[in-house]
């Protein structure tokens, strides 16, 4: 696989900023109301992460490292800006439904995170391929959420109505606590194929929910990283044995 | 030999007590509420309280089996959500609801955080919570006599004035379990009397409760203060709240102060959401949210041991 492939692959499936990195939360229970509104979002905030990304990339070299922050944080309002214009100019509808959640893809952990993590460190082409990647697996994780909110709490997907007309809608899930229960939901679904997985190859449940090269975005508060020491343990010990 | 020369390990003092007798004897204390409610409400409401236990037990024990661990069913647990949950539904509900509510309440609110002991707030609160939160028509629908009207406590936020000697009986609209303070005081006499529960909880919530409704009564002018009083803790779902449903031992702090201090919570919140809230009733959202108190309550009111001198936390 080609090295910006891999990108992809890693923003929407290894390292999906909602569901694995659990990044980017306030917009992921505040705007997925609908699969719409997910979806939106998540192409939104995909068009400044990877535009950010790309200029961040390439005035990589003249950031002095001090101030590498607020310079990244210009670049980011700037192309905010941008498409918040645009939204509004042209799909007024959807810059109404996301109303305050636009200004604040600024200070979204993301685009933040990648530039620190990525861009600042990669080429332009990578980095502008990590954003699209990241930005592709966020908008997954929002639309996959809105859709399953908007279809218990409204009996419907993308406006459509899915439910027969018995159905009664279960409101609670468009209303805030919704968001909850349904990121809980497909973060527990998805824990649970891990362990089935980890179960197949023989790695402990433990070591199977561990990923070792990411302590802050572990959901496994009890650890305190103890686990990812013990495993990189093991993995130097394993190397030094085929020597 | 005497029994004086056995020497063994402690404990020495056995008690009967157990999770399922526990359980049984509110139950017990929950029948005459549950038997005026059936009385005023009907059919129905005998249908929608037997869906609802049959519904818990089924969730609880399936939730036992999906997880793999030892059924609980039998420890009557399950039985006592499932019928304090239908005790808060109005008799109007489809038959569905319930169903719905007790697979809220067993399987996230219970089950999910490990079983009876584990759950942060009152399963068939937090049931009854979701169920208002979703279905706010249904469950907001009272009939009474064939007549669809308000509750009391509704009538009296209008500024109007409702029968006193009414709702202390129970003939008035409301959820099956709620209308009738005689029915639940008399069952709140059976656990005081047995020590099923202790009595700090309930009579520091209803007595802060009444102070501050007497206050707000004779600051804003009611006409009648205090009937006004007698009317507001009569009404609504206070009484069933106090006695079995803020004492759920889980979810209730078991330090002696700790329960004052949860008790004077409830009162205060109680007040709040009924004087200045949308909505008449508050006493539910009163109870969960100080649910989520209840392991701060304690870490600040553990008792000194006997000659330990003061206790210090980091």
């Amino acid at each position: 696989m080609s090295k910006a492939g891999e990108r992809l692959v890693n923003g929407i499936v290894k390292e999906n900023p909602t569901f694995v990195q659990m990044l980017g939360m306030c917009p992921t229970l505040a705007v997925t109301t609908s699969a719409i509104n997910g979806i939106g979002m998540g192409l939104t905030t995909t068009v400044i992460l990877a535009l950010s990304n790309l200029f961040i990339s390439a005035l990589r070299k003249f950031i002095p490292d001090r101030v590498r922050i607020p310079s990244y944080i210009i670049v980011i309002a700037s192309f905010v800006t941008m498409v918040q214009f645009l939204l509004e100019g042209f799909i007024p509808s959807l810059y109404d439904s996301l109303g305050l959640y636009i200004p604040l893809i600024v200070v979204n952990c993301i685009i933040l995170g990648r530039a620190e993590a990525y861009a600042s460190k990669n080429p332009m082409g990578l980095s502008f391929m990590d954003g699209i990647g990241m930005g592709l697996g966020f908008t997954v994780g929002l639309t996959t959420i809105g859709a399953f909110r908007e279809l218990l709490g409204n009996g419907s997907v993308f406006g459509f109505r899915v439910m027969p007309s018995g159905y009664t809608p279960i409101t609670i899930f468009v209303l805030a606590p919704g968001a909850f229960f349904v990121l809980a939901g497909i973060i527990a679904f998805q824990n649970k194929l891990k362990l089935n997985k980890a179960a197949k190859e023989g790695i402990s449940p433990e070591n199977a929910l561990c990923r070792s090269e990411d302590c802050a975005g572990c959901m496994n508060s009890l650890c305190g990283g103890r686990l990812a020491e013990g495993k990189l343990k093991e993995t130097v010990k394993e190397e030094g044995g085929a020597d | 030999m005497s029994e004086l020369m056995n020497v063994s390990s402690s404990p020495h003092v056995r008690s009967k007590d157990s999770t399922s007798r526990i359980m049984l004897d509110v139950i017990i204390a929950l029948l005459p509420a549950t038997g005026v409610g059936i009385y005023n409400f009907g059919f129905k409401a005998f249908l929608i309280i037997a869906v609802t236990i049959a519904s818990s037990v089924g969730f609880e024990y399936l939730s036992c089996v999906l997880m793999k661990k030892k059924p609980t069913t039998r420890d009557l647990s399950a039985v006592l959500t499932g019928l304090l949950l239908a005790l808060n539904l109005s008799p109007d509900v489809p038959l569905w609801l319930p169903i719905i509510g007790a697979a809220f309440g067993i399987i996230i609110v219970k089950q999910v955080f490990g079983g009876l002991g584990q759950n942060f707030m009152n399963p068939a609160l937090g049931a009854r919570c979701f169920l208002l939160l979703s279905f706010t028509g249904q469950m907001t629908s009272f009939t009474y006599d064939s007549v669809t009207g308000a509750t009391p406590l509704a009538v009296i936020k209008a500024g109007e004035s409702a029968d006193l000697t009414k709702m202390f009986i129970g003939t008035i609209p409301g959820t099956i379990g709620e209308t009738s303070a005689a029915a639940l005081l008399i069952g709140a006499a059976y656990l005081l009397t047995k020590r099923i529960i202790s009595p700090r909880i309930p009579f520091m919530y209803i007595g802060v409760f009444t102070v501050l409704i007497a206050i707000y009564a004779l600051a804003t002018g009611v006409a009648d203060p205090l009937y006004f009083v007698g009317e507001e803790l009569c009404g609504g779902g206070l009484m069933l709240g106090a006695f079995f449903m803020a004492t759920d031992y889980v979810t209730s702090p078991i330090t002696p102060n700790g329960k004052l201090i949860f008790g004077a919570m409830l009162a205060i919140l109680t007040f709040l959401f009924r004087m200045f809230g949308s909505s008449a009733e508050g006493v539910s959202y009163a109870i969960i949210i100080c649910n989520l108190f209840v392991p701060l309550i304690e870490r600040f009111t553990v008792p000194t041991s006997f000659g330990k001198g003061a206790v210090k936390y980091e």
